[in-house]
């Protein structure tokens, strides 16, 4: 009996030790990771490395075209994704009725979070680039990434809509408000710091996604940049960037891993400190946004 | 003239629109937009369907059924073309029996560790870096798989090849541990205290309330976060087509390269297929085949989560 009872006691104890070691294992990996990357690329990583265009010879290579790809296709995804998620979260949450349609939309909306992404990327193929015809260009591109995080977007953002609280509304209607003006002016601002934090996050994670892009044809080398939406001699403004091939950040760095010489995984690693701290830096706004706004708004 | 003609019209409209019809209406025309804005994603999932099924319907025309699910070998980019899916499979169904095999018991230690025994602070400190490991892009596991794991692993097993399913399997599990920490943890998180105190005031210390009391009753939530976990192993994509080699193999042999369904669609994308020839419809004859995996685990994930949030809330 009091056998048994030390003995529950001994593994109570073993497991508060074990699970602690093994909760920071994952964390030791994440550190173990970092440092390797650290210590591969940090000495590659300079000026000439960011406003060079990639080359046959690694010493001489940068990646000027993969972040300005990336910035364009992450700008476009954002603008396109954005409101239509938001667009749909807000029917879900405020508008639908409970019934076999809604029903039917939010199980598919969770069955789409799951999908891996390069099937996004066949779907982008298809249609994006042969119907459509828009060939391997940045709008291709940035239209695939959109299908892949709207998903994300729209359950973050009815999430975030979940949590305000009805008297809200109710004081609105008091007021003489329609159900739209409610929203517009009541339900939306109010729930948008969250809306934002979901956002950023499901951003984060398209910056860092290669499949899909890699399928619907993303080059993984680009001597040219887009050319630019905005220009200092008329007509000042122009769309023909949509349309250019492009790369981005993650397939350069594919490209340069699956390279056996030496100087290409240094560039690569010095690749990958961009990508991580522009994905950090992401996840760190969304963090800081979430932790703001849950401390100001105590309803 | 004009003002009565501007009189006259203001009264007809008025007659056929009052403000508050006219709000209406503008309230009707909005929710319309948002009701299509939902529906998009019901169209982009018929999108996905009936492009995988039209292209896969065009390649069925040339390869049978049974060459695609009985033949041991695939080799569609050879001249001697086999198109037998199976080692694709293989070499997915063994890269993410590797990874399950790590995430599962990380990931459920953890989540056991973090909802009924670390402290808050504790919780504080190491959740941000849980969440830090799930943002990390897979391209740079593919990395750290194949210039750090590999190397690493090789001292370990000398025969371990360059390319092999071990490693990328490994690193893929810690990719998941998050996924099914954060998901079991909230789980059980959700498992009412007077369960526990339930359990405690019996005399049971705090491991054999975790085990007995509040893992069966997460148990559906934690079985979620499992499947969920499978279906992210079975449809990554970068970290095995950089570290797993691109072999088709049937094999479970860990130490050699392999290439899974991902791999190989990703292997067709990076050289020049021209539209319409055979070696481009076998990536979306590789595409269904991992839709239909994915979907079913999705589907199956989706159920378990909201059996266990009726059961709760």
């Amino acid at each position: 009996m009091i056998d048994k009872k030390r003995r529950s006691r001994l593994y109570e104890k073993l497991f508060s030790v074990m699970g602690l070691i093994i909760t920071l294992l994952a964390v030791a990996v994440l550190l173990t990771l970092i440092v390797d990357v650290l210590m591969d690329g940090a000495s590659r990583l300079n000026w000439q490395f960011l406003t060079s265009y990639p080359s046959r010879r690694p010493g001489k290579a940068g990646i000027l075209s993969a972040w300005v790809g990336t910035v364009w296709v992450m700008v476009l995804t954002g603008m396109m994704a954005f409101p239509i998620g938001v667009a749909a979260a807000t029917y879900l949450e405020e508008y639908a009725r409970k019934n076999w349609l809604t029903d039917l939309i939010e199980i598919n909306i969770a069955n789409l979070a799951g999908v891996p992404s390069i099937i996004y990327g066949l779907l982008g193929l298809v249609i994006f680039v042969r119907w459509m015809d828009l060939e391997q260009s940045v709008l291709a591109g940035a239209m695939t990434l959109s299908m892949l995080v709207l998903p994300i977007i729209i359950l973050s953002a009815r999430e975030s809509l979940r949590t305000i609280p009805f008297t809200v509304r109710e004081a609105s209607y008091a007021l003489g408000a329609s159900k739209w003006q409610t929203i517009r002016n009541q339900v939306l601002p109010a729930a948008m710091p969250g809306i934002l934090t979901g956002t950023i996050l499901a951003m984060s994670r398209a910056i860092g996604e290669t499949a899909p892009l890699i399928v619907v044809g993303a080059l993984t080398y680009v001597a040219f940049l887009p050319t630019p939406p905005i220009s200092l001699e008329p007509p000042y403004f122009s769309l023909e960037g949509l349309s250019d091939p492009f790369s981005v950040l993650p397939i350069q760095i594919f490209n340069w891993v699956s390279r056996p010489q030496k100087g290409f995984s240094v560039n690569a690693a010095a690749a990958i400190l961009v990508l991580l701290f522009i994905t950090f830096a992401m996840n760190g706004i969304a963090v800081y946004l979430r932790y703001r706004y849950q401390k100001k708004l105590r309803w | 003239m004009g003002l009565r003609s501007r009189n006259s019209w203001r009264r007809k409209g008025s007659n056929k629109l009052d403000p508050r019809q006219r709000q209406k209406i503008k309230e009707t025309l909005i929710e319309s937009t948002l009701f299509l804005s939902a529906l998009l994603s019901v169209v982009i999932t018929i999108g996905i369907v009936c492009v995988l099924m039209v292209e896969t319907y065009e390649f069925f025309k040339v390869v049978s059924l049974t060459d695609f699910l009985t033949d041991t070998e695939w080799t569609p980019l050879f001249s001697e073309k086999h198109f037998g899916i199976l080692p694709l499979i293989a070499g997915t169904f063994l890269t993410t029996l590797i990874a399950m095999c790590v995430s599962m018991p990380i990931g459920l230690i953890s989540a056991i560790y973090l909802s009924e025994y670390a402290s808050g602070r504790v919780r504080a400190t190491i959740k941000p870096f849980l969440e830090i490991l799930a943002a990390v892009p897979t391209v740079v596991y593919g990395y750290f798989a194949l210039l750090f794991v590999t190397p690493l692993l090789q001292k370990l097993i000398p025969d371990l090849s360059g390319f092999n399913a071990l490693s990328p399997g490994i690193v893929m599990g810690i990719m998941i541990v998050p996924i099914i920490s954060s998901l079991s943890e909230d789980a059980m998180h959700a498992v009412p205290v007077r369960l526990r105190e339930g359990g405690y005031a019996l005399g049971s210390t705090r491991l054999q309330v975790a085990l007995s009391i509040v893992l069966p009753a997460a148990l559906s939530g934690v079985l979620a976060s499992f499947i969920l976990g499978l279906s992210r192993a079975v449809g990554e994509t970068m970290i095995v087509a950089i570290a797993a080699g691109l072999q088709p193999r049937l094999t479970i042999n860990p130490l050699v390269p392999i290439e899974t369904v991902t791999a190989y669609i990703v292997q067709v994308s990076l050289g020049d297929t021209p539209t319409g020839t055979i070696e481009y419809m076998t990536i979306f004859s590789a595409g269904i085949t991992l839709f239909m995996m994915t979907f079913v685990l999705n589907i199956v994930s989706y159920l378990l989560r909201k059996k266990f949030r009726e059961v709760y809330d």
